[in-house]
């Protein structure tokens, strides 16, 4: 009981501690921010000094992401007693580690592999939570919050605990081994996560379009794939690239549901990296496999970026 | 002054009840191949984690059966000791379960909290438009992208004591006059484990609040301009009540997501009591020590609190399920 | 290098099953045997050079599938294999502390393993540590022990003796550490070990309890030990290491963050495995010829020795392979004086077999292995065989008692009393 009321305690002051902190960086900053938007008005001394605000928080941002990439680029380059050694700069431009991990012919396999079933899962998610979220989100039937709940339940289970249940389905449906037993256990996260995002976006859209469609004798599949999905493209890119790095970096069904080495996926591959005694930990080729299979990421982000900016904006609608 | 984007179409008058109806038959048919599918991947693991719950299955018996029901023992039951002592056991008796619990929901709470504003601030970034602003977000996407497993082993040795550079940084900073044992220390522990998981999950927050600050016209905040509304203003009765619903999602998934927290700490704080999580115990249970009747307990038990958590925080957060109670 | 797998031969799980009650392989001709091990880089690139005689000497294949390093995701990996009877995998290499947990997925190896003369070539410990219930259910292909790592150049330097006793090392390491540092040398340690809260843990502290004559947790018959004077000495002794002369983080080392301290010159002592004395040596090693090793030390008291917790990898033959024999043929191949020098002699590996350590060509390749021939004689095992499926449990309840003693968050003879009530709620 005493427990509990220190527990509580404490946990009250932090969340004190926290609205302060919200208000104390937040809102200065988004100050910042929409006065720096103003920038085609004129140079007041204010503008400038919000102007230089803005920029050194982007870089503390952008710093404080990277630096551990960074890092891991450093030592990536790095053998032997050299990775004990902290150091900022990179001391030796060594691509042993590169080379190590390249060559085994198995790497390569599995960064495919990664790809695909990381797009099928996520391709499988969007259509089936676009549809689904549009009977939730805009149309009225009885029991639409329950299902919403129970949707959600799905994803409250630890992972480990649905293991052994997931590893019979999939013996059972004879796919033990196969992509598409990596592809049907992720969507046990994934689409419980899209739907929920799409519902939310989707339920935001002003009725007037919707209303429009309709008029015009547009049918419901109409109304989606024509007047929705181009305002909802912010929504389905960020929650597509979250659900595929979701999918990307799931270990543990990755590792239970394959058992061919050129099956198994990046995070399989990368655990499988080993020094040469039980106890040794490879860090120079874990650090170059995590870069590479962290630029293909990167490019995918770069591609799809526009797209996060799209919406609303582009189509011009009124509010 | 509130303006309302979000009505729901079936609030307007006059629907025809043909127009309707055909509506919830479309609906049907568009619900039917999520819940199809979910339904038959989730129901059977969910049920038999249940069901174990209430039976002594060992890891070596759990296909082929030959375990027995036990009613509630693997939550309470008790023995008497040779002395004639009382023992309390099951996952509700065991100290360490409770010790979990209060490390769970404290991490949750932490994380969360910090990821929220963090995740907020950074958005608002994102959402201004600046020259790089593409390689900005790709940039703060790079902690999210990187596999737990690594991103939580690199961590692992930049906050070691002897050859790690954030203490490398400190001391040459100045802040410290000894390195410091970040995961070994039950004090610094969770400190540590919090840093890493708001470094990793902020841009998960972030991505989710820019597509939802993306989603409000632009033209709200022009013809605030225009009026002449401060901007803290605007953002407490413009951005901050549309950006509500998107924000609200995010937060449930994440606290849903930071209440079963399992591999940063399995890999960076392996065990250690300051940190030791509900879904980390669940994992010793079943996976190591192959006592599924127990693990699934725990399991089960973590998805009460999960589900007790997420039911508090939408009766309190009054999100909108249904949609009914749109403004 | 080609240790590519054929995929075409593993088939879906639930038709190998299906397979494998039709009927186990009619004849040893040709067929294929899948292993499945922990892919540790020397063992992975010398596979197929290790078992090209048996395979040109039967006409068999062996396909391995290598498993990520961490034992702990093996080995819940192995057992819902299995548990599924999964007819996929013939052979298992396992850990020396599986064998009782998994005996009755495996096959009795008794017989086959003495017509081979396995039995008596192998040291005795390491035969019965894979023995449950007097059935083998794994053939030991190698063998790991710790020793006490120690710099020569600093013992010479400060005029000591290599320590045979805990209370010697203690001082010895205090001694040289401030001596160092009064020199301006202020990363130096003396002792660096695993004090992570983990199975290394369990073997650092069972050294410890067993040196100081505290005995070894559970005894064989199945008496839980535990809670003694001794052991509560034995971890007092090790508490007073921590901020003294080991740093503060060894309490989150495990066998890497250990080497790391050492191999970049910074401390005196190190109790670690055979590898990191091959890495110890290496190129850009900066203790590199400066140290040795020795016999872990001993405690005090009653029945005090020096113990070390005796580790090393088995090959089991799952009862549910499709192709029993030809595993337990490949089995005692692995098992065999031929396979255990090939091993030695390319992966630096221990062999279990007495014979090997007199072998002239192994003993030029790696020197060092006279030294833990000596180290084998106070080889303890872990308490597997007495306590069998519930050991992980018992070693977590153990390391984790430890661990809090040492962080100083109990009293270790209250941590050891709570301790043996909690195995007698786990073994009762």
């Amino acid at each position: 009981m005493i427990d509990l009321l220190t527990f509580l305690f404490w946990n009250l002051l932090y969340f004190a501690a926290f609205v302060g902190i919200t208000l104390a960086v937040v809102f200065p900053f988004y100050y910042a921010v929409l006065s720096s938007a103003d920038r085609s008005g004129e140079r007041t001394a204010s503008g400038v000094f919000w102007n230089i605000v803005f920029w050194i928080v982007v870089a503390l941002i952008v710093l404080i992401a990277i630096f551990p990439f960074y890092y891991a680029v450093l030592s990536s380059l790095e053998t032997g007693t050299q990775l004990f050694i902290p150091n900022y700069l990179p001391q030796s431009l060594n691509p042993a580690n590169y080379e190590a991990v390249l060559t085994r012919p198995s790497f390569v396999s599995s960064i495919v592999n990664s790809v695909f079933v990381a797009t099928v899962t996520v391709v499988a998610a969007l259509f089936l939570a676009v549809t689904a979220s549009y009977a939730l989100a805009r149309v009225r039937f009885r029991g639409r919050g329950l299902l919403l709940l129970t949707i959600l339940a799905v994803s409250m289970f630890p992972q480990i605990a649905v293991l052994s249940g997931l590893f019979e389905l999939v013996n059972w449906l004879g796919i033990y081994n196969t992509p598409w037993a990596l592809i049907l256990s992720y969507t046990i996260f994934t689409l419980p996560f899209t739907v929920w995002v799409l519902t939310t976006f989707m339920r935001d859209l002003p009725v007037e379009i919707e209303e429009a469609a309709i008029v015009d004798g547009a049918s419901p599949w109409v109304v989606i794939s024509k007047v929705f999905l181009p305002l909802l493209w912010p929504a389905l890119v960020t929650t597509g690239l979250l659900a595929f790095i979701g999918a990307w970096n799931e270990f543990l069904f990755a590792l239970t549901f394959t058992i061919t080495e050129t099956r198994r996926t990046v995070p399989v591959a990368i655990a499988l990296l080993s020094g040469a005694s039980q106890q040794e930990i490879p860090w120079g080729p874990i650090m170059a496999a995590s870069v590479i299979v962290t630029v293909p990421l990167i490019a995918l982000v770069l591609i799809f970026q526009r797209k996060i900016v799209a919406g609303l904006t582009a189509g011009g609608v009124k509010g | 002054m509130t303006t309302t984007i979000s009505a729901n179409p079936e609030r307007s008058r006059g629907r025809e009840t043909s127009l309707q109806s055909q509506r919830a038959r479309a609906a049907f048919w568009f619900l039917a191949p999520m819940l199809v599918m979910l339904f038959f991947v989730a129901a059977w693991p969910l049920f038999r984690s249940i069901m174990f719950s209430f039976t002594d299955a060992e890891a070596n018996d759990i296909f082929t059966g030959g375990s027995e029901w036990v009613g509630f023992d693997n939550y309470l039951s008790w023995r008497v000791r040779d002395d004639g002592s009382i023992r309390w056991r099951g996952v509700l008796a065991d100290a360490d379960w409770w010790n979990a619990v209060w490390n769970t929901i404290r991490f949750a709470f932490m994380s969360v909290a910090l990821e929220t504003v963090l995740g907020l601030l950074v958005a608002l970034v994102l959402n201004a438009e600046f020259k790089g602003r593409g390689l900005v977000r790709a940039a703060i996407l790079i902690p999210w992208a990187i596999p737990t497993i690594v991103s939580a082993r690199m961590w692992g040795w930049m906050l070691n004591d002897q050859f790690g550079i954030i203490n490398d940084m400190l001391l040459t900073v100045g802040f410290i006059d000894s390195p410091i044992a970040w995961t070994a220390r039950a004090d610094t522990a969770m400190i540590a484990v919090l840093m890493v998981d708001v470094w990793k999950t902020t841009p998960f927050m972030a991505l989710l609040i820019l597509a939802g600050l993306q989603m409000i016209p632009r033209d709200m905040y022009e013809s605030a301009k225009i009026d002449g509304i401060h901007p803290m203003k605007v953002f407490f009765r413009v951005t901050l009540p549309l950006l509500k619903p998107a924000l609200m999602v995010a937060v449930i998934f994440r606290v849903l997501d930071a209440l079963r927290i399992f591999d940063l700490i399995y890999v960076l704080t392996p065990q250690s009591e300051a940190t030791v999580t509900m879904s980390i115990l669940s994992y010793r249970e079943l996976q190591q020590f192959g006592d599924y009747g127990e693990g699934s307990a725990q399991s089960t038990l973590l998805f009460l609190i999960i589900a007790l958590f997420v039911l508090l925080y939408i009766w309190l957060g009054r999100v909108d399920l249904s949609g009914e109670r749109s403004k | 290098m080609n240790h590519k797998m054929k995929a075409a031969a593993l088939r879906v799980s639930a038709l190998a099953m299906a397979a494998a009650l039709v009927a186990p392989a009619a004849s040893a001709q040709g067929v294929e045997v899948t292993v499945v091990s922990g892919a540790v880089g020397a063992a992975v690139a010398n596979f197929d050079a290790l078992v090209a005689p048996w395979e040109e000497r039967t006409g068999n294949d062996a396909v391995l599938v290598p498993m990520p390093a961490s034992t702990t995701d093996q080995f819940g990996q192995y057992r819902l294999w299995l548990a599924a009877q999964n007819g996929d995998i013939d052979l298992y290499q396992t850990d020396v502390i599986w064998a009782p947990q998994l005996a009755e997925h495996f096959v009795d190896l008794t017989q086959v393993a003495t017509e081979a003369g396995l039995i008596e070539q192998n040291f005795p410990s390491i035969i019965e540590s894979q023995t449950v219930e007097g059935k083998l259910v794994a053939i030991p292909i190698f063998t790991d022990a710790p020793a006490l790592f120690y710099r020569t150049d600093l013992l010479e330097k400060h005029g000591r003796e290599v320590p045979t006793t805990w209370a010697e090392l203690q001082e010895t390491a205090q001694f040289i550490q401030d001596a160092e540092r009064a020199e301006g040398n202020g990363e130096m340690w003396g002792f660096v070990w695993q004090g992570n809260a983990y199975e290394g843990l369990t073997c650092d502290a069972l050294e410890w309890v067993k040196s100081f004559g505290g005995g070894q947790i559970v005894e064989p018959d199945g008496t839980i030990s535990i809670n003694n004077p001794q052991a509560v000495q034995a971890l007092e002794t090790a508490a007073g290491w921590v901020g003294t002369i080991s740093p503060e983080g060894v309490l989150a080392y495990q066998e890497e963050e250990s080497r790391g301290v050492w191999q970049t010159g910074n401390a005196v002592f190190m109790r670690n495995w055979p590898y990191a004395y091959l890495l110890g040596n290496g190129e850009d090693s900066a203790v590199a010829g400066s140290f040795d090793v020795a016999p872990l030390p001993m405690g005090e008291g009653e029945g005090a020795q020096s113990a070390a917790t005796l580790g090393g990898w088995n090959m089991a033959v799952s009862r549910y392979g499709d192709q029993q024999e030809a595993a337990i043929d490949l089995a005692l191949y692995l098992g065999s004086a031929e396979a255990q020098k090939q091993r030695a002699l390319n992966e630096g590996n221990l062999p279990t077999i007495q014979s090997l350590y007199e072998d002239a060509e192994i003993l030029e390749a790696n020197p060092y292995f006279a030294r833990w021939q000596e180290v084998f004689q106070t080889a303890v095992p872990r308490p597997s065989a007495p306590t069998q499926g519930d050991y992980n449990e018992v070693s977590t309840l153990f390391f984790t008692a430890v661990h809090s003693v040492l962080s100083g968050e109990e009293e270790a003879a209250d941590a050891l009393e709570d301790l043996e009530a909690d195995l007698e709620d786990v073994l009762e």
